[in-house]
């Protein structure tokens, strides 16, 4: 059997031209939400009422992914379908860098959105999904505007940065945030033939660099993502440019998550008032332990660039 | 005059996009303070109904902004805003998200499933005219218009576009297309 017969065979038809436009508007209906990680129907729910605009279904919490070692993969489809039963707003799933057949089994399950997430171990080193051959949107993590602009050529419908997931640390989620922004301000500063050589350097298409160029900004809607623990913490990202917040293991992992899902809901509604900030900032219990970047041994924003 | 765009969560950002090519001023609604602010229409955007519910619970807003569209303030609601306008939705859909409740229709939420559910069409709206593009994301379907609404536009049978009044109601997002004709509509109400 010829190989690209074996390929064709195992995906779904090609999406219809459409689907691109449509997957990138249902992040804009995103924006100014919060996507909380869950792990099972009763935290989507406490999810959901505390106002969460979607819930990410995985087994494992980015800082238990962190604690527990060894591979980690796409959750099980059933545990998955259970959290899809228990709330109305979408429900995102994550599969493994590179893992098509993940994805695959995700948009057979009817998923809103897939994160193709460097939380999880990567299935390839080198190469990430075509994700231009699935109907259902992506969302992937990205560091600075090469990894956002290269997702997004591949199909990815909405970019998060990548931070440092599982750690309660927002330092990582900062520079990204903050590298992304001044490269794109660089962009938009240069002269329209010097486009080709950032093109170039930035290993992206020229379209894709002439699209930030023109319009100042990524053609997908951007979230911060990766340490995200407190109100403050969510409204720092907003107020450096991103456009929503995933929050992994900030919300389960501390002592009152029902209250803190509600006050960093609040704080992205309102991140520009430092006193509704200080007001839902208060008496919200334990934070999650933090790690810090420099006493750990395993970067997940090191996969897949 | 201005029109207030609701900017608690969703596609507002749009909106403002929209009406500013045409000419009218706006600025975003985010807490009841800016109800002190002098407007005369109102933009209930699309986002997700259930955290918007949510936040206008915790700020008090809803009852304010009830009493101006009862007094005839023209109102735009798009996809979850029209689920915050609808009086009624469909029984098994409905966990007590609280709503404006000023549109007399029965509203049921996600009704084409999930995102692989959504869709684009292009369809004719009443007093607007032929070819209107339609984006529906996860979108929420008209179940039963009462006496008092009246249906502009269906798609495969279903309202997807519904006045009352000064109040209009679309099940999808005008704010998405380059077709301004809808928020012409809204500004003439």
């Amino acid at each position: 059997m010829a190989k690209d017969e074996r390929t064709s065979k195992a995906t779904i038809p090609a999406p219809e031209p459409e689907r691109a436009k449509l997957n990138r508007e249902l992040a804009q209906m995103l924006k100014g939400g919060v996507i909380m990680d869950v792990t099972t129907p009763e935290q989507a729910r406490i999810a959901e009422e505390a106002g969460a605009c979607a819930v990410m279904a995985l087994e494992r919490i980015p800082a238990d992914i962190r604690a527990a070692g060894g591979v980690s993969r796409m959750s099980d489809p059933h545990m998955i379908k259970g959290i899809q039963a228990a709330v109305s707003i979408p429900v995102m799933a994550k599969c493994r860098i590179g893992h098509f057949v993940e994805a695959q089994v995700l948009q057979a399950i009817d998923i809103d959105y897939i994160d193709e997430s460097e939380v999880l171990s990567p299935a390839d080193d080198v190469y990430h999904i075509d994700k231009t051959q699935f109907a259902v949107p992506f969302v992937c993590g990205a560091r600075d505007l090469g990894e956002a602009l290269r997702r997004i050529a591949e199909g990815a419908s909405m970019i998060r940065t990548k931070g440092e997931p599982g750690t309660g640390d927002v330092v990582q989620a900062v520079s990204h945030m903050r590298l992304i922004d001044a490269q794109i301000r660089h962009v938009v500063s240069l002269r329209a033939d010097e486009l080709f050589e950032e093109a170039k350097r930035l290993q992206v298409p020229i379209e894709l660099v002439r699209s930030v160029h023109e319009s100042g900004r990524l053609p997908v809607v951007n979230f911060a993502a990766g340490g995200v623990a407190t109100p403050a913490d969510a409204a720092l990202m907003m107020q450096l440019g991103a456009e929503g917040v995933f929050v992994g293991s900030g919300i389960f992992k501390s002592g009152d998550p029902a209250k803190r899902a509600r006050a960093i809901v609040g704080a992205v509604t309102d991140f520009n008032d430092p006193e509704k900030i200080a007001s839902l900032s208060e008496d919200l219990g334990e934070a999650m332990v933090g790690i810090n970047k420099d006493e750990m041994d395993l970067l997940m924003a090191e996969r897949g660039k | 005059m201005a029109t207030a765009v609701l900017a608690l969560q969703g596609a507002f950002a749009e909106h403002e996009a929209r009406l500013a090519e045409l000419g009218e001023k706006t600025f975003e609604l985010r807490s009841p303070e800016d109800l002190a602010r002098s407007f005369d229409r109102l933009v209930l955007p699309g986002g997700e109904s259930t955290v918007q519910g949510r936040l206008h619970e915790e700020l008090g807003m809803l009852g304010p902004l009830r009493e101006r569209i009862v007094d005839g303030m023209p109102v735009l609601a798009t996809c979850a805003g029209l689920i915050l306008l609808a009086q009624r939705l469909a029984a098994h859909d409905d966990k007590g998200t609280p709503r404006l409740a000023t549109m007399d229709v029965t509203v049921e939420r996600n009704a084409y499933g999930r995102q692989l559910g959504s869709f684009h069409a292009v369809a004719e709206v009443a007093g607007v005219g032929r070819d209107v593009p339609m984006t529906f994301i996860r979108a929420p379907r008209v179940v039963d218009a009462g006496p008092k609404a009246q249906v502009l536009a269906r798609v495969n049978g279903d309202a997807v576009a519904v006045r009352q009044g000064v109040q209009l109601g679309l099940a999808f997002h005008p704010e998405l297309d380059q077709d301004l004709r809808l928020h012409q509509l809204f500004l003439s109400l």
